[in-house]
């Protein structure tokens, strides 16, 4: 078990594509770490790196505190899951497991006990005298993650493991991996491309994008207090609404209404360098049917009119969407996003997406009164996409005086 | 470490549940199956009876003279024996040393091939720089044509003017004697084709996916490690398939020999004393006999190939091997 160090860590292709940027990250012995972000982000190639199976072209990588950069794979003692699994055909389920074993030159006696044992945990004890072709996919998914703990290992690589998996399978072995990576408390990077995995999974979520880190923090931190545009629209399922806005009479002027600004927000964007264009984010769960909101809350929070568009039910809540007219929010970073998910995870640009609670009785069609949290809203500036309502690294809303 | 146990069970169950309800599905299928597997015959049967009339029919009918004491040049003497020729033929030292070079041509050069053309096939697959070009240049000796490839070896190596025997036996005739002979023809043989076995192992390495590597690498394995343990095993299909056809290809040797030394000094090939029996000698009797033993010999090893390694038939999928 060892820490993992990247220091400047930069990859760049002859033909002069630079992949990765110059990351810094320290990850704590121990420590499960998601590596997050839209495909091409340098995610995958930043585990290559510290797998070895691509060189560094400068910066330097430290595994335990020990240089590694020169070393080649095998001499790093770290072990990877693909997300093929890359199990050897020829070889049964035992001599998959063991292969690293027997490379490593360990007695026979040996091998077996942790074979055993790594089956035993995996259960897959029944199997191990099937050959590969004969397991569900499931199961080869745990094979790849036997043959990586028979070693006890320094670190785990783990390249979007569960992604061949169907979705309810996926549930599952997630909540496993979870499990197995606590009891065995090594060291771990996981790399994947989907914000539900990276959420639930990970100590701590690096969100990756072009090469360079976005924001590194425990999920909870990305989610409440997302420092640019791209991870507020890339955390979050469905996702953060974004709707353009515009500062105008110490107002804050929005396709729902103009919302009022506190008097740090008013301080913020009467600086001389402050964008006169603005883009707002607020999460779905962040509005409330108005009729459920109690007086004390009333006052925290703004309210609006809008018709109904839609209500999905989903038992716990009520998803309700509604059209907004006027212009889009337009940035660089939500472009990024939408190409990334192809327009599935992001709501249409007039939509807005609100999570109400199960008690509410708005009806399709119907004009609904909405309250909005002021104190949750985020505010980010299109040119860079800073999220300029974080105060100290925590977002404080508009309203804040 | 101790370790409880983390897959939750009703996982195991949805596995183990999936197996008989597969199986149940097939039995229900079956008269489907059956109306396709018909369907399948029919869509095959115009090939299946053309194939019939181009092999089968010389086939029948050469196996059918071999049963004859038929000599072109005693046209009156024509009458049924049985397996009278086969006797002749295969008591006969003439024969046996013919398949006793054409085995020793087949073996040595397959297997020269094989190390050759696996080499080959690891740099056409691994080259980024002018990929093109080496592929092309190294496909160019199987473009020529044999005939024409067995010539330039033969000037090559004829004394006094030939390049290569000016070189390696500026004294001797390499083409008069039998193992030096041999040896060239071996060499041709070779020359010509291994770009061949180089492009079916090349299809072959394009099976290995680049994941398993990665992970032998990550396993601890060094180069030949992966290449003996993994690569190697991946490929065993492929290399089969090359192996068989190369074996059947070679074991029928015969332009070679013929531009070379024409047969003399016992380096005969069976397809040669075959052609000397059935067209120079108008034997058609002991001609088709040879022509017969040639073809169950090819057959035989055929066989073994198919059935003992376990080499997949061109076209057949994993499900039809086992």
């Amino acid at each position: 078990m060892a820490d993992i160090v990247l220091d400047k860590v930069t990859k760049s292709y002859p033909d002069g594509t630079v992949a990765v940027h110059g990351i810094d990250l320290e990850i704590a012995d121990g420590e499960f770490i998601i590596l997050v972000g839209p495909s091409g982000c340098g995610k995958s190639t930043t585990l290559n790196m510290i797998a070895g199976l691509e060189d560094i072209t400068s910066g330097e990588l430290r595994i335990g505190g020990q240089r590694v950069n020169d070393k080649a794979p095998k001499d790093r003692d770290i072990a990877m899951v693909f997300q093929s699994y890359a199990l050897y055909p020829n070889m049964t389920v035992r001599e998959n497991m063991a292969f690293p074993l027997k490379l490593a030159k360990l007695d026979k006696a040996t091998i077996n006990q942790k074979v055993e044992e790594a089956a035993r945990v995996l259960e897959l004890t029944d199997y191990l005298d099937r050959k590969p072709a004969n397991l569900s996919g499931g199961q080869r998914q745990r094979v790849a993650m036997g043959r990586a703990i028979v070693r006890s290992p320094k670190a785990f690589l783990m390249d979007e493991p569960l992604s061949n998996l169907d979705a309810k399978l996926r549930v599952q072995m997630r909540t496993q991996v979870s499990r197995l990576q606590k009891q065995l408390g090594t060291t771990t990077v996981y790399v994947t491309h989907d914000q539900t995995e990276a959420m639930t999974l990970g100590d701590r979520v690096v969100v990756m994008r072009g090469g360079h880190i976005q924001q590194v923090g425990d999920p909870q931190t990305l989610y409440d207090n997302p420092v640019n545009l791209f991870v507020a629209g890339f955390i979050g399922s469905p996702a953060m609404n974004f709707l353009p806005a515009a500062v105008e009479d110490s107002m804050l002027r929005t396709p729902l209404g103009d919302l009022p600004l506190g008097d740090r927000m008013k301080r913020t964007l009467g600086a001389g360098d402050a964008p006169r264009q603005l883009i707002v984010g607020i999460r779905p769960e962040h509005f409330e049917d108005a009729k459920l909101i109690d007086e004390a809350q009333r006052a925290k929070g703004f309210e609006f009119t809008a018709p109904v568009d839609l209500v999905e039910s989903m038992g716990s809540d009520k998803y309700v969407y509604f059209t907004v007219e006027g212009e889009h929010a337009a940035a660089a970073d939500l472009e990024d996003l939408a190409a990334d998910a192809g327009g599935a995870d992001l709501p249409p640009q007039d939509s807005l997406v609100t999570r109400l609670s199960a008690e509410s009785r708005v009806r399709d069609g119907a004009d609904a009164r909405v309250w909005l949290n002021l104190d949750k809203i985020h505010l980010f500036d299109p040119r860079d996409g800073k999220n300029i309502t974080l105060h100290e690294g925590r977002a404080a809303g508009v309203a804040a005086s | 470490m101790s370790i409880s146990s983390t897959t939750p069970a009703a996982s195991q169950a949805a596995e183990q549940q999936a197996v008989p309800r597969q199986r149940r599905r097939r039995a229900e299928l079956s008269e489907g199956k059956k109306q396709e597997r018909k369907l399948g015959w029919l869509l095959c049967a115009p090939a299946a009876l053309v194939m019939v009339v181009v092999t089968a029919y010389p086939i029948l009918y050469s196996f059918w003279l071999s049963l004859q004491r038929y000599d072109l040049k005693f046209p009156q003497d024509r009458q049924f024996i049985w397996f009278e020729n086969y006797v002749t033929v295969l008591t006969n030292g003439y024969w046996w040393t013919a398949f006793g070079v054409t085995l020793l041509i087949t073996v040595v050069s397959v297997a020269v091939e094989l190390v050759l053309g696996m080499g080959l096939a690891l740099i056409m697959h691994r080259t980024l720089v002018g990929r093109g070009l080496v592929r092309t240049s190294a496909l160019i000796p199987y473009g020529i044509v044999t005939v024409v490839a067995a010539f330039s070896w033969r000037y090559a190596w004829t004394p006094g003017t030939g390049y290569l025997a000016n070189l390696f036996a500026p004294e001797g005739a390499p083409l008069t004697e039998r193992a030096s002979a041999l040896a060239i023809i071996i060499l041709a043989e070779i020359w010509k084709t291994t770009p061949f076995m180089a492009l079916l192992l090349m299809a072959g390495l394009a099976l290995v996916p680049d994941d398993l590597l990665k992970a032998a690498s990550m396993d601890g394995a060094s180069w030949w490690q992966r290449f003996t343990k993994v690569m190697l095993p991946v490929m065993k299909p492929a290399i089969l398939v090359a192996l068989l056809f190369r074996t059947l290809d070679a074991l029928r040797v015969f332009d070679n020999i013929y531009v070379l030394t024409n047969g003399a000094n016992e380096t005969s090939s069976v397809s040669m004393i075959a052609y000397n029996n059935l067209i120079k000698g108008l034997n058609l009797g002991i001609g088709s006999t040879m022509s017969v033993l040639i073809f169950l010999t090819v057959a035989i090893i055929a066989f073994i190939f198919v059935k003992l390694f376990g080499t997949a038939a061109p076209g057949a999928s994993e499900e039809g091997r086992r």
